[in-house]
């Protein structure tokens, strides 16, 4: 009897094992049918020519279904950032001889999007009344953090959103940004 | 083998008897299964929500037959097609929307009739613990309903609370693209939480269900003193025949009339709402399409989310988020931070009468400023809610160990 039950468990843990194999196998397909599709990945790239944006006045464009904030920034608050708050400069992304505001135009808090006030020169998030200043950098909580940079590439007057170029990289290694 | 008469006539009494015991099933399920006499009216809250989910299943199958999960049409197929073409299909609608807000009602005066009257201590711990899993599955399961119109709301509370599980500080990116198979709400988003709202959630509601009314069998319900009764003496009793002395009465048939009666009052007053309220059920902002480049100015959860969501508010994002998910589980550990033996309603047992109402009163006062907008006065009373409510939980324990043996 006692070699009987020997095989028993045998058969039983050999079942076992198989099935719980056959189980994670199973999870790992689930998990990956949950994975977002290539074809969504593969649209994530959108490019900005940024010789059409004015000072001062804010656009929002797409990338990966998020909205993006760009907003060229004057000469004048270029001087006077560079005084008050240097290092809210290097948020900006310099292309050709001018320096712009590029980042996800959703709130680090919890995703709505903050608003922005041209006398004011600043974003409100009406959700929970966090703010931003002129560079998107946090001024007021409940967000953690500024408005994350999207990743970017810079091509002549062009920029590539989706791409990593170096001076993003510089970015995330100055920890500037988040990877978004 | 069993026996099995051959001249029993087929889909008679004995014929079903003898292959499906139809009688035994009757006995234990019904007839035999025994409900203290010593109850009120909330205790047949039990059976409101039982129809109040019937109401919903039926609805929502009208519902899905016009219903399109696609983001282009989701918001026209519901207020459009549904609404304004399907014969009655506004009547589905107002049901499946005023029942998914009445039921967190019900769910919400069941839960407190058990605070109450201690209907989870010893014995009784997992039908506490089926009834809180049930109260997390209907949340997720008005979720994901509430992203099938495609509204405004829809869309930015989808955004909002997928993302949550970036937990803050871990920014868990990753996890919460994967959850909606897209950076942002979109397509996949909106199928995914379509098949849980239509197929898995409602499956995992129903067994629970059937789990939550198993974990009932054997402890029984409890009564309004919280007495021990000796069911099968009781019982006897009542089987022979002295039905006055018995302390306890069969489901079938004299619980269930009871609990008939107080549904038919339910009813007048659900159906009645259907026909000439259901707008309290309908948030007007989620009747502009969803559109992902404009936020609505203000976003706040269905009523019955308001006071967890108030929890969240006042915090910075990783103490926010702490808190939302102490507030979710704390109401599991009831039966084990109640340190006090004693199982009677709350006004016999000294101070926790006090911890029940301010409980009470504090989530009634979370829920009203969940709705307002976080500024001046508004925001200060919300957060002394917020820590009340924490300081209440952690004096339970203390409270409760305190208390004199009855």
């Amino acid at each position: 009897m006692a070699n009987n039950n020997g095989r028993r468990d045998f058969m039983g843990k050999a079942l076992g094992g198989f099935t719980a194999l056959g189980g994670l196998g199973a999870l790992y397909a689930m998990k990956r049918t949950w994975d977002p599709l290539p074809s969504v990945k593969a649209a994530g790239f959108t490019t900005l020519n940024m010789k059409e944006y004015k000072e001062g006045q804010l656009v929002t464009e797409k990338w990966r279904g998020k909205p993006i904030f760009v907003l060229k920034q004057s000469p004048a608050t270029v001087e006077k950032l560079k005084k008050e708050k240097p290092g809210d400069l290097k948020r900006l992304i310099k292309v050709g001889d001018a320096h712009y505001t590029v980042c996800v135009g959703l709130c680090t808090h919890l995703g709505c999007i903050p608003g922005f006030r041209p006398e004011e020169q600043d974003f409100l998030c009406a959700c929970h009344g966090g703010m931003y200043d002129i560079t998107a950098q946090v001024t007021k909580a409940p967000p953690p953090r500024g408005l994350d940079i999207p990743p970017f590439r810079i091509d002549g007057e062009k920029l590539v959103l989706g791409e990593e170029g170096p001076e993003y990289k510089k970015m995330l290694e100055d920890g500037i940004t988040m990877p978004v | 083998m069993a026996h099995f008469d051959e001249n029993a006539r087929p889909f008679s009494h004995k014929w079903l008897n003898e292959r499906l015991a139809v009688d035994t099933l009757k006995r234990v399920l019904s007839t035999e299964y025994w409900i203290p006499k010593n109850i009120n009216f909330l205790w047949a809250m039990g059976m409101v929500l039982a129809a109040t989910f019937g109401l919903l299943l039926i609805s929502g199958i009208f519902l899905l037959m016009y219903y399109q999960p696609n983001t282009q049409l989701a918001f026209d197929s519901v207020n459009y097609t549904i609404m304004s073409e399907v014969g009655y299909g506004w009547l589905w609608r107002h049901i499946h929307g005023v029942g998914a807000s009445v039921v967190f009602l019900i769910i919400y005066i069941h839960m407190f009739t058990g605070i109450y009257y201690g209907s989870y201590k010893r014995g009784r711990e997992l039908i506490w613990l089926s009834g809180m899993l049930l109260f997390v599955l209907f949340s997720a399961e008005a979720f994901s309903g509430y992203m099938l119109p495609w509204g405004q709301m829809s869309y930015w509370a989808g955004m909002v609370i997928t993302n949550l599980f970036s937990m803050g500080g871990l920014h868990l990116n990753g996890l919460v693209e994967w959850i909606r198979g897209d950076y942002v709400p979109g397509q996949a988003f909106l199928n995914r939480f379509f098949m849980l709202h239509v197929l898995l959630v409602p499956l995992a509601i129903i067994g629970v269900i059937v789990l939550h009314f198993g974990t009932l069998r054997i402890p029984h319900v409890n009564n309004q003193d919280g007495e021990e009764i000796d069911f099968e003496e009781a019982a006897e009793l009542y089987k022979a025949g002295k039905v006055k002395e018995s302390k306890v009465i069969p489901f079938n048939p004299v619980f269930l009339s009871k609990d008939v009666f107080v549904m038919g009052v339910y009813f007048v007053i659900f159906f009645y709402l259907v026909f000439y309220h259901f707008e309290f059920a309908m948030d007007p902002v989620n009747f502009d399409p969803a559109n992902p480049l404009k936020t609505p100015t203000h976003i706040y959860p269905e009523w019955y989310f308001l006071w967890s969501y108030e929890v969240l508010r006042p915090f910075s994002t990783n103490v926010g988020l702490i808190a939302f998910a102490f507030a979710q589980v704390i109401f599991f550990l009831l039966p084990f931070l109640d340190r006090s033996p004693n199982v009677a309603p709350a006004s016999r047992r000294g101070l926790f009468k006090y911890w029940f109402w301010a409980l009470l009163i504090d989530m009634i006062i979370l829920t009203f400023m969940g709705k307002l907008p976080p500024e001046g006065i508004w925001s200060t009373i919300g957060l002394v809610a917020a820590l009340t409510f924490f300081g209440l939980w952690i004096a339970l324990p203390i409270i409760t160990s305190k208390e004199k043996k009855l």
